[in-house]
């Protein structure tokens, strides 16, 4: 009798639980989306360009990563346009001139992010100048 | 000496106005969206299969008849798109044309939403690999872009439309000339 009341509540929390339907799964995956492309070199270069394009669903992944059906979606358009001959390169400009820079994880020096690069940099030289003082002063 | 302290002060400053720096950003609350950066743009050109019978198909073309014009991106599987059915029907009768783009759906799967919730929609088609999606920089479901009648995208709404959000987007298709 002991377990019965655990046993009946599980049962009954079972019963409560949804039928959760994975609705977004409903459609078959787009072509690409888990299908490598047939020429290897050309598979490593939508491989590495997919590793660095962010999930927009799941926003700390990337699209070579996640099984979000929109990643999917993703993989099939950067596998597709490889497949087509583009250049990887043009596939991300295609992406960011959609969603901003956002979309892309490989680090671009642009009006905003230029301080990024510059300040270590300077901080550098910084510490280079004041080093220069202090042998200096020694001597 | 007084210079070896102004250093010492200035690592100070920084320091100070690193911590600012952090304070300040990390109070902002969380934006997960994606704006559009199409907003300002054309429409990029495509053709859709109608997602059910009752409805013709949608291209690019529609939109540039001179008449603005909501574009709602949806999908029967997602919960928010039966959320915002109300708003959408609110639109309709207030004279917006609205036309809509179903991501990865079925028609069977699309003819039971509509059924259930309403159909706002002057033409539906079916984007089934969010190819259209992706074109017009539109992160997920729902989402309502304002088309201008020469095809210009002309705002980007987020999410569900709430009450709040209608008569934003009757003021944006009033600024886009209609």
């Amino acid at each position: 009798m002991r377990i019965a009341l655990p046993a009946a509540l599980g049962l009954a929390l079972l019963a409560l639980t949804p039928a959760v339907a994975p609705a977004q799964d409903l459609l078959p995956p787009a072509p690409y989306a888990y299908r490598q492309l047939d020429d290897p070199e050309q598979e490593a270069k939508a491989q590495a360009l997919m590793e660095t394009l962010r999930c927009l669903k799941c926003q700390s992944q990337s699209i070579a990563d996640s099984d979000a059906p929109m990643a999917g979606d993703m993989r099939h358009q950067v596998r597709s346009r490889i497949a087509a001959g583009e250049e990887p390169e043009a596939i991300r400009a295609w992406l960011i001139e959609r969603y901003g820079d956002y979309v892309s994880y490989k680090p671009q020096v642009t009006a905003t992010t230029w301080p990024l690069f510059a300040i270590p940099l300077v901080l550098l030289a910084v510490a280079l100048l004041i080093l220069r003082g202090r042998l200096r002063g020694r001597t | 000496m007084t210079r070896a302290r102004w250093v010492l002060w200035l690592l100070v400053a920084m320091a100070a106005a690193l911590f600012v720096l952090f304070a300040v950003q990390l109070s902002r609350p969380k934006n997960d969206f994606v704006q559009s950066a199409m907003v300002g743009k054309p429409i990029p050109e495509f053709t859709l299969e109608p997602a059910v019978q009752s409805r013709p198909g949608v291209s690019s073309a529609d939109f540039t008849d001179g008449k603005p014009r909501l574009l709602n991106i949806f999908a029967s599987w997602c919960v928010p798109c039966a959320a915002e059915a109300p708003q959408l029907a609110a639109l309709e009768q207030q004279g917006a044309d609205i036309v809509a783009i179903a991501i990865r759906d079925r028609p069977q799967d699309v003819a039971a939403f509509l059924s259930a919730y309403g159909n706002p929609f002057s033409r539906i088609g079916s984007d089934e690999i969010s190819q259209v999606q992706l074109d017009l920089g539109s992160s997920g479901v729902p989402e309502t872009f304002v088309i201008d009648g020469k095809g210009v995208i002309r705002y980007q709404h987020i999410g569900d439309i709430r009450d709040r959000d209608v008569p934003i987007l009757l003021q944006k298709l009033r600024e886009a000339g209609a």
